[in-house]
């Protein structure tokens, strides 16, 4: 399945839902922050979230700012 | 003598505030925050580097700091409403600093596009801090739009050049009903504190103590000399006069005639 990870093209088999990303890609689920098809999501979301084709993902997290 | 600064709903303490980007070890943050007092903390969001795993900057920041997202990478509005969202998101408050720049030379604000991203953040429920450049129907507007304090610019950004822009924050200062606190330029604790001497309600730092040789130490120089420049202001300094005035009395003296 194609998805645009941060906007890049990215191509990935066997998932389903965000959560099941987050997993695949051992990202630190504390920490992130996801947007799915430019809608904000609340993390308990994650899991009821389907992925399909030609998705946009932002995966953010905070650094350091002024 | 309790000297509390309010902003939104909480009462703040210390009014030094502390950005957290370009610091040499992300390990410092804790002594910064610890030996400066400084209570309201920014940070950035950005894309994570599915590449490397870096470290969490919210590691280094204590429970009882309030986060204070930045806006930053925001050219407009509208990119702005969209980071200040996905940072309230993240479940670590509503607190969130207004940062719209579509320059890259002189890093200013763009106070036009600020001002739109007020009214929506604060209906939305943001306490909303702008980062503006310091004019006073602006900040005026601004103030009416809900903004929760006003954050005039003393030099541009990273450029540890002082308070360049004095005459203007003095005016706003004396205008506006709501706190104002410099942000962008201070590179010396004795221009935070000259900031602080003439009115300003808070300073907000972060080149000035993160490329500081010792930030550690840095942040706590700045620490004082912001308490030191409000307990001046508050104490009101005297007069100024083209002549000299004798401190000693004039009479008594010990002469011959």
């Amino acid at each position: 399945m194609k998805l645009k990870i941060n906007g890049k093209q990215e191509d990935i088999s066997n998932i389903d839902t965000i959560l099941k990303l987050v997993e695949e890609k051992d990202l630190n689920k504390e920490t992130i922050i996801i947007e799915h098809n430019q809608q904000i999501l609340q993390k308990k979301d994650w899991q009821n979230t389907k992925i399909n084709e030609n998705d946009s993902i932002e995966i953010v997290s905070f650094v350091g700012g002024g | 003598m309790e000297d509390i600064l309010k902003i939104g709903d909480k009462e703040i303490k210390s009014r030094l505030l502390i950005g957290t980007g370009k610091l040499p070890d992300k390990k410092l943050l804790k002594d910064i925050l610890l030996k400066s007092e400084a209570e309201i903390v920014t940070v950035a969001l950005r894309r994570v580097d599915q590449d490397s795993k870096d470290e969490n900057i919210l590691d280094y920041i204590p429970e009882d700091r309030i986060l204070m997202t930045n806006t930053s990478g925001a050219r407009n509005a509208e990119e702005a409403i969209r980071i200040a969202r996905l940072a309230k998101a993240s479940g670590c408050g509503n607190w969130i600093k207004i940062e719209i720049i579509p320059d890259n030379k002189y890093l200013l604000p763009d106070n036009v596009e600020t001002l739109k991203a007020i009214k929506v953040l604060a209906k939305e429920g943001f306490i909303v801090l702008p980062y503006m450049n310091p004019d006073l129907v602006m900040a005026k507007e601004m103030a009416k739009s809900g903004a929760a304090a006003i954050m005039p610019l003393g030099a541009p950004i990273g450029s540890n050049r002082g308070i360049k822009t004095k005459e203007l924050v003095r005016i706003i200062i004396n205008e506006i009903p709501i706190p104002v606190i410099v942000d962008a330029g201070i590179g010396k604790p004795s221009e935070a504190a000259e900031c602080m001497e003439m009115g300003c309600d808070a300073v907000l730092l972060n080149t000035a103590v993160a490329t500081a040789k010792d930030p550690v130490n840095m942040a706590k120089a700045f620490g004082l000399a912001i308490k030191s420049g409000r307990l001046a202001y508050l104490s009101g300094p005297g007069p100024t006069t083209k002549q000299a005035n004798a401190s000693s009395p004039l009479t008594g003296f010990l002469r011959k005639e």
